[in-house]
């Protein structure tokens, strides 16, 4: 496998950042082209698998870059790639929450608010219903998917003590 | 200016209180922080409110890059400036950093074991079930005005159901929803 240089893996994810609208798996595709068929730093396989690994390990999954950037070019990789996938959008989103705070009580700030609201819920609603498909392959599946729903929305109970049940059935290989 | 919610929570939340916030939440988040975003941000803290962090997701979510992390910097920021948002941020990604880098190198060592898997993939089943909980619960916010109610489904339905791309979606629909609302005040 090819090795990347630190220049080239600042370019991609910074530019990365700064398009990944709706969270890093919408450029997910995108970062397989590149590392895969483009720069040919990994093998697809290899690809599947930093992705599986960092979707089973806690935080935001953006972190994928930090694989992709040791794969194609060590420790000083993934630093730069993580780096470069978070400090774009950062500084963005940075810039335009100081604005928007300026303007808290304007009525066009209330009219984007009030506007926002909905799709960015029905966003969370496809997100959850997009999960649900990606997870589930039983009803067994289906009803630990509902059950969890109904703890959470009815109960204090504290959520990690229902992932962690959820993860002992499926390691037990009930579901 | 800022109004006395704000300036209350100013005095409150120190820099520690915000990267412990965001390492509990990220530290808990096997399969998705947002829910537990709302949960320790919403819920445990009370740093913002129902509608507050539904405004907050909405710029995070409009804006790219990762929603959580957005999250860290709009939240961080708004309680302690570039100081808070820098400490907001570490506390999210710092730890999952070094526990990915961990993961890799166990990965590289000794390779993927299927009991793993399976244990994965419950966690996963439970998890989904937290992201209907939230987006249920933040959909409360506006349940009684039937546009809001039309404009998330058709959020939904696209994004979800059909699968379109996120970003031709959001171009349509957030001009579209914001001008009905703006006409009707």
């Amino acid at each position: 496998m090819k090795t990347a240089s630190l220049w080239e893996l600042a370019a991609l994810f910074a530019s990365l950042s700064l398009v990944a609208v709706g969270g890093a798996n919408t450029v997910v595709p995108e970062m397989h082209r590149q590392a895969v068929e483009v720069g040919g730093w990994m093998s697809d396989g290899e690809f599947a698998n930093i992705y599986a690994i960092v979707r089973a390990a806690p935080g935001p999954n953006m972190l994928i870059s930090t694989l992709i950037g040791w794969e194609a070019a060590g420790l000083p990789g993934a630093f730069v790639a993580t780096a470069a996938m978070c400090v774009p959008s950062c500084l963005l989103v940075y810039a335009v929450s100081h604005i928007w705070d300026r303007y808290r009580h304007a009525r066009w700030r209330r009219d984007v608010e009030a506007g926002l609201a909905p799709v960015t819920v029905g966003l969370v609603l496809a997100s959850a219903y997009v999960l649900t498909g990606a997870a589930d392959h039983s009803w067994r599946a289906y009803l630990v998917t509902a059950i969890t729903a109904a703890i959470s929305l009815a109960t204090r109970v504290n959520a990690l003590w229902v992932l962690a049940l959820a993860g002992a059935l499926g390691g037990a290989g009930l579901l | 200016m800022k109004d006395e919610v704000a300036k209350e929570s100013t005095e409150r939340i120190s820099l520690g209180a915000l990267f412990s916030a965001f390492l509990r939440i990220t530290l808990s988040g096997f399969g998705g922080t947002l829910p537990w975003a709302r949960r320790t941000l919403v819920g445990e803290r009370r740093w913002l409110s129902d509608r507050e962090f539904v405004d907050a997701l909405s710029l995070c979510q409009f804006l790219p890059g990762p929603n959580v992390v957005n999250l860290s910097i709009v939240v961080g920021r708004r309680f302690r400036g570039a100081a808070g948002a820098l400490s907001a941020f570490a506390g999210l990604v710092v730890a999952p950093f070094l526990i990915v880098l961990g993961l890799g190198v166990l990965y590289a060592r000794y390779g993927r074991l299927p009991e793993i898997d399976r244990i994965l993939g419950g966690i996963s089943a439970a998890a989904a079930g937290l992201v209907w909980a939230m987006g249920l619960q933040m959909a409360g916010t506006f349940a009684r005005v039937p546009r809001s109610v039309a404009f998330s489904l058709m959020a939904a339905l696209a994004t979800g159901l059909l699968r379109w791309p996120i970003l031709p979606v959001i171009v349509v629909l957030a001009p579209l929803s914001i001008a009905v609302a703006w006409r009707r005040g």
